[in-house]
């Protein structure tokens, strides 16, 4: 965990009571609904379908048991009893009354959280892997850097009005859990005869115009990681298309310059202020690393008896095949909670699951969550011998789906259940597909399968990116969905392909099932992932059989 | 791109005002007398292009009640009460399709 410094805590306490007068004076009138917009927008306040909806930012999607209860506290008080994690690793609250949003981010501000930069045309929360810090894959914990961009993109003044919003995310492991290459920069930790430093990809990202990251740097050093995004930053703010709102992300401008072009504006940029105020020195580094708490793991050994004797339980073995991952430490582990139970609304959570979820993280996980971007959360540190009795207790509160990774992990964006800018709803599509594939030995016999479902074009539900793609179009009033297949987001990121024409509503389902027998049908081997087989064979099997008369 | 808020006005058929309370985002209704009701039933109907322009430009002048006022198209009862025709307005008249994680009871 980071620890705010005083700087940190008095900044949100002014924050909050400006945005508490701001709401005053719209109230009273004294601010026309135009000049409040912006405001309102700065400080993460949406305004939605039916109410409005506050975003709040979790840095780098790390979490402690205080802040989580914190959540629950606000949800409770002044929504509807429940929040929505979503991928980008923050949380929405949808029903917050205005006359109130300035009370709720008084008890947030509290705890350190807050509703800046989820929203507007700035530099957005950086977003990282969610096993940071602990997973066995990873070079060195990518969040250190995702604060050092926090520190240096919070209300940074040059880009505060950039012509689109800007997202940057990183990962510093083998696999890619953060989606670096769909993101407006990405960077990944690399190390190079012995020193750390980031690949950096531009360019990506989903929405209209689909785009996978280019990589305009092999190697960057550390030290030099600021000045090279500043350098981005001015290339993008000056050159960006502010004509065309959807012409205006970067990676419209690097498609359009091409990504050559873009480095090298980039670089001729950078050389003239690499060696200015932005250089990262190991002092600063350290500095900032020095606040990060960590927990002092006990040395342990893998595979205690507890663990070995529990996973003689079909049930536990099944969710644990799926739910826990390998750990750094020896005699630890990973854990995922699946937000995904049959049935629910994805990356849904109530107050009462948020505390209970903090109280078991300090008993069993040192007080540490984390928000996955697939929706999920996350407790990054957990003693394998803890692992039975806390598999009983996730179970008990129902986040212990053992879905993870599986067909029913879903993606879904909010959809015209909530939002104003959606064509159809994608909630109901993903509820629907968890009651079909209810059976917990069908969805481990499918294996690793990403469905993701978006309700428009803004594809905040990544559909370009699942292995199967869902996207809602209107005609005439009715609701329709477009399929891709083969999308992947991990390092080899590619976006899925179209496979014809949009199916109704009531055929969505049948549709998707019948995708999934024909990968059960033509999989060499049960080791062959529904994307390897989608990689071999094409999508034209799958194609003919997604429409074939029942 | 259907957002209506992001369409040109065309008007074909019946038309009600509608826009999102100030204070907590509830949905509102244009009535005839130039108020704003909880209910889609009390909504004034239009049916030309200068109508509708009319009740928008009053809704639009009154944006400390209610924001965000646009035209949406609605089917009107035997009785000439106005209802929501797309799935759109259904859900911002009824709420969510959705049953959210156990929420407690919904408000009004
Ligand atoms: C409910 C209110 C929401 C609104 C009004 C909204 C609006 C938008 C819009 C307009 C875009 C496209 C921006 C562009 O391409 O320039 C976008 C992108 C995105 N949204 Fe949302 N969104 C909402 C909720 C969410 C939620 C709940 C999530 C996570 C589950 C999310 C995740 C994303 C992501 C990841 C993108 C980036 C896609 C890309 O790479 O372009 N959004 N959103
Ligand atoms: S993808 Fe479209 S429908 Fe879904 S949340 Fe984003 S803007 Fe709304």
């Amino acid at each position: 965990m980071y620890v705010h410094d005083a700087f940190d805590r008095t900044f949100l306490q002014e924050r909050v009571a400006e945005f508490r007068d701001q709401v005053a004076r719209r109230l009273s009138g004294a601010l026309t609904e135009e000049e409040f917009k912006p405001l309102r927008l700065m400080n993460g306040v949406y305004l939605q379908l039916h109410a409005y909806m506050l975003r709040v930012c979790i840095p780098y999607g790390t979490l402690n048991s205080t802040q989580l209860k914190a959540l629950a506290r606000v949800a409770r008080r002044y929504d509807r009893g429940y929040g929505h994690f979503t991928t980008r690793q923050n949380i929405q609250f949808n029903w917050i009354k205005l006359a109130e949003l300035p009370d709720a981010m008084a008890e947030l501000a509290e705890v350190g959280i807050h509703g800046i930069q989820t929203s507007g045309n700035c530099i957005r929360n950086t977003t990282t892997d969610a096993f940071a810090g602990a997973a066995r894959d990873e070079i060195e914990d990518p969040r250190l850097y995702a604060e050092v961009i926090r520190q240096w993109s919070t209300l940074h003044p040059e880009f505060t009005y950039l012509p689109r919003k800007f997202k940057i995310a990183i990962t510093a492991a083998k696999h890619d859990r953060a989606a670096t290459r769909v993101h407006d920069v990405g960077l990944r930790l690399r190390q190079r005869d012995g020193h750390t430093g980031f690949e950096v990809m531009v360019g990506g990202g989903l929405g209209r115009t689909p785009f996978i990251g280019q990589t305009i740097r092999d190697f960057l050093p550390k030290e030099d990681l600021l000045s090279y995004l500043e350098a981005i930053l001015r290339t993008y703010n000056l050159g960006g298309r502010r004509d065309n709102i959807y012409k205006a992300r970067v990676k419209i401008q690097v498609h359009e310059m091409g990504p050559e072009a873009f480095a090298e504006k980039v670089e001729a940029e950078w050389q003239a202020i690499r060696d200015g105020a932005l250089r990262l020195d190991e002092t600063a580094i350290s500095a900032i690393a020095d606040r990060f708490v960590n927990p002092d793991l006990p040395p342990l050994a893998d595979h205690p008896p507890e663990l070995t004797a529990a996973l003689a339980e079909p049930a536990f073995a099944r969710w644990h095949a799926n739910s826990v991952a390998p750990h750094k430490a020896a005699g630890h582990a990973i854990v995922t909670l699946s937000l995904k139970p049959v049935g629910g609304p994805p990356g849904d959570c109530t107050a009462d699951q948020m505390d209970a979820i903090a109280d078991l993280a300090d008993r069993y996980a040192y007080g540490e969550i984390r928000v996955a971007h697939e929706q999920n959360l996350v407790f990054p540190h957990v003693r394998q011998k803890d692992l039975p009795a806390l598999w009983k207790a996730l179970d008990a509160i129902g986040v212990a789906t053992p879905n993870v990774g599986l067909v029913t992990d879903i993606i879904s964006c909010p959809g015209l259940d909530y939002c104003s800018l959606a064509n159809t709803r994608s909630i109901p599509i993903a509820q629907k597909l968890t009651e079909r594939f209810a059976d917990d030995a069908r969805i481990a016999d499918i294996g690793r399968l990403h469905v993701n479902i978006s309700g428009c074009i803004n594809a905040c539900g990544h559909h370009h990116i699942g292995h199967i793609g869902i996207l809602g179009v209107e005609k005439k009033d009715e609701e329709f969905f477009q399929i891709t297949l083969g999308g992947k987001g991990n390092s080899k990121a590619r976006l899925g392909e179209l496979i014809g024409p949009a199916i109704p509503e009531s055929e969505i389902v049948d549709a998707v099932e019948r995708l999934v027998e024909t990968y059960l049908e033509l999989r060499t081997s049960p080791q062959e992932t529904f994307i390897a087989a989608v990689e071999r064979l094409g999508i034209e099997p799958f194609k003919e059989r997604a429409y074939a008369p029942r | 791109m259907t957002s209506p808020l992001q369409r040109k006005l065309k008007i074909a058929g019946p038309t009600a005002i509608t826009a999102n309370r100030l204070a907590d985002g509830v949905v509102v209704w244009l009535t005839a007398g130039g108020g704003w009701s909880l209910s889609i039933g009390e909504a004034t109907v239009a049916t030309t292009a200068e109508e509708v322009q009319r009740l928008l430009a009053i809704a639009q002048s009154d944006e400390n009640t209610a924001v965000g006022a646009y035209a949406a198209r609605v089917a009107l009862t035997p009785e000439g009460h106005a209802i929501p025709v797309n799935l759109r307005e259904r859900i911002r008249v009824g709420g969510p399709t959705i049953t959210p994680a156990a929420s407690p009871a919904r408000a009004a």
